[in-house]
């Protein structure tokens, strides 16, 4: 029987493998950050081990980072110590780091697969959940614990066992207007928060193949938001186009033997998956969420769904409780939401394309008024390109706020949050309660979304700025 | 790290009649900037708390040790500080429909057990639990089973992870045990995989 891409890359990993044990998987990268990894630091220390492979293990700064005043020490004494506590410990366990300031600085999933890191057939893992982006490669991505960390850490291995996996195949033409970011929030509307629960997804069909690689990375981003751990898409010419000159891209006859090794990489004719699901992209159009988790999301055109509307009692109660939190009632429809912050960023959208359509509306535009827009790069090098292309002088011709890169308003650690009651459409992943900062109100948007929203104050695609001039047309 | 050995335990239970509950409303993303991983119980649930009303500020839930919460439960972020928070709290157990897969395995290698039963068991133990405040469940490893009142519920839990439980074996050490598995392993790899190294 054929095996599927998941299974092929698992197989190609397992260490170990007996009877009534997890397999144990050999893990081929490891990304560190702040925030999950300094009791796992501390743990080696007390059994007094070392990191194994120091070669497959790398570090950035990112969660707790400010975005404002880099230069100057950070004001919150606690992150300072968090911060601290990694380069710290890197720098006595004798782990690569990148810390504010550097030039490889950013997200850690941003910085992975842009330094080529990140590869086809490899077992990427890290201390976040969103580590399921690197998928987008034909890797095998999961996020993990502290403890998990801790584990790679001293053994480069990790015992588990073999996940489930479930085809999303996705056929057809996206309308315009219809982002990578679009098509993973209705997949997760359509699957619900735990529909992907013990499986790997897998996106495939022609929708997804047309796919840049960068929003390849945004669908396989949010295959958590959909409870599953890891999603992946098979490797092609465009994976291959990315990755070829990148500085940790294999060189040589490597590089040969490295394409040879990941054009195996697809699953199998007669493969079967333990579930499927099959989206048509014409159906599409942009998709934004109007509750407290990201699988309570609606097309634009439509309007606050009506709790009463739910069968199932948990998903009704849910319902309420979201529109209650949001501010929100039936039947209001979700384009007269108006907004107070937009934010465009994180490893979900903060990669260069990203920015490029943001700025692409903005161009000649301005930010309504009594809104705040923030522009946070997902790394460093975004922010050089971003600048190179003149995209930082668009946002703030237009009155938006540029920063240094980091996870920002994403999670609201650093000092970039919602007030209590604020509402925002945000680029990010999760629009959980408080996840912005306490009290916060998030919308979950495509880049586009957020550009026009911005303009226009309220939630808005695109297609509703062609009554608002450029001032160069004006 | 070795975590601390379950076998069976019986106490007080909180009803958390939610779904979907993620690991951010568990311990918001603040508390995070902790380096340790105790100190972690003035967070757990930290926004919900704020309501006076809400079953953890109950004054009969105090000490309760069982937590009984609707399905989805851990979703989103995979911080390993919702299950400290939990422990921290006193929780020794969690029950629900379905957990989601990170928080599952995070709470398994703490020694937090979390038992998956059927949303009908689930519903009926809310019922036992908030009718009366002082009923006791017991959560017992050793037999698979749940009790309370009179519910009996068997669940499952693969063999392997329940016997590192039952007797809080440390993950790290027994991966150990195969380390020239590992060598081998690595001898093998093939040369295009990538390095971190500095270039």
């Amino acid at each position: 029987m054929g095996r599927t891409l998941a299974e092929k890359v698992w197989d190609d990993h397992v260490v170990r493998r007996a009877e009534g044990e997890p397999d144990l998987l050999f893990i081929d990268l490891h990304l560190l950050h702040e925030v999950t990894s300094p009791q796992a630091f501390d743990g080696l220390r007390k059994s007094g081990r070392q990191v194994r492979r120091l070669d497959l293990t790398i570090a950035t700064e990112d969660h707790n980072t400010p975005t404002l005043d880099i230069d100057k020490p950070i004001a919150d004494p606690v992150s300072r110590v968090q911060l601290e506590t990694l380069r710290k410990n890197c720098a006595e366990f004798g782990v690569r780091l990148h810390p504010l300031g550097d030039v490889e600085q950013g997200v850690v999933h941003v910085v992975g697969p842009q330094l080529g890191l990140t590869q086809p057939g490899t077992t990427v893992v890290c201390g976040d959940s969103h580590t399921s982006t690197h998928g987008a490669f034909g890797a095998l991505a999961f996020g993990i614990g502290t403890s998990q960390v801790e584990h790679v850490l001293a053994t480069q291995t990790l015992p588990m066992a073999p996940p489930k996996t479930m085809a999303i195949t996705v056929e057809g033409e996206l309308p315009a207007d219809v982002t990578a970011k679009d098509l993973i929030l209705a997949i997760i509307a359509k699957i619900g928060t735990g529909g992907g629960q013990g499986y790997v997804l897998e996106y495939r069909g022609s929708a997804i193949e047309k796919l840049s690689m960068e929003a390849r990375m945004t669908i396989c981003n949010m295959s958590i938001e959909a409870g599953a751990r890891a999603g992946m898409i098979a490797p092609d010419t465009t994976t291959f186009d990315y990755l070829q000159g990148r500085a940790h891209a294999p060189k040589g006859e490597d590089w040969d033997a490295a394409v040879a090794y990941w054009k195996t990489l697809r699953s199998d004719d007669d493969a079967v998956f333990d579930a499927e699901v099959v989206i048509d992209a014409a159906g599409l159009a942009p998709f934004v969420t109007w509750g407290t988790n990201p699988g309570q999301g609606a097309p634009l055109s439509a309007n606050v769904p009506d709790p009463a509307s739910y069968e199932d009692a948990s998903e009704r109660f849910a319902a309420e409780k979201a529109l209650e939190y949001m501010g929100l009632t039936a039947g209001q429809p979700l384009r007269e939401i108006k907004v107070d912050t937009v934010f465009v960023g994180s490893c979900t959208n903060g990669r260069i394309e990203d920015l490029r359509a943001a700025a692409a509306l903005m161009d000649g535009r301005k930010v309504a008024d009594g809104v705040r827009m923030l522009i946070v790069p997902g790394s460093v090098r975004v922010a050089l390109q971003a600048i190179e292309e003149g995209l930082d002088k668009v946002f703030t011709a237009a009155g938006a706020e540029w920063r240094h890169a980091g996870c920002s308003m994403c999670l609201g650690m650093n000092p970039d949050q919602l007030a209590p009651g604020e509402r925002s459409a945000s680029t990010s992943n999760r629009n959980f309660e408080g996840r912005q900062g306490k009290g916060g109100r998030t919308h979950l948007v495509s880049p586009q979304v957020a550009a026009a929203t911005a303009v226009l104050g309220h939630l808005a695609a695109p297609v509703d700025l062609s009554d608002v001039p450029t001032l160069v047309e004006a | 790290m070795a975590m601390e050995a379950f076998t069976a335990h019986t106490g007080r239970a909180v009803p958390l009649r939610r779904s979907n509950v993620d690991t951010d409303q568990i311990i918001p993303a603040h508390w995070l900037k902790k380096v340790t991983r105790d100190g972690f119980e003035d967070g757990l649930f930290e926004a919900w708390r704020k309501d006076p009303e809400f079953v953890l500020n109950r004054p009969e839930r105090e000490g309760a040790t069982v937590l009984v919460a609707g399905p989805d439960f851990g979703t989103g972020s995979s911080r390993e500080h919702a299950v400290w928070a939990l422990q921290n709290y006193g929780f020794k157990a969690v029950i629900s429909s379905r957990f989601a897969d990170i928080f599952r395995g995070n709470s398994l290698k703490n020694g937090l057990l979390t038992v998956v039963l059927d949303q009908k068991t689930v519903d009926a133990l809310w019922d036992v639990v908030e009718a009366d405040p002082t009923a006791e469940i017991t959560v017992d490893l050793e037999d698979r089973q749940v009790r309370a009142g009179s519910i009996t519920a068997d669940f499952e839990l693969d063999e392997n992870a329940r016997w590192r439980l039952l007797n809080g074996l440390d993950d790290i050490s027994i991966t150990l045990q195969n380390e020239p598995s590992i060598a081998a392993y690595e001898a093998s790899r093939p040369s295009h995989k990538p390095s971190t190294v500095r270039l």
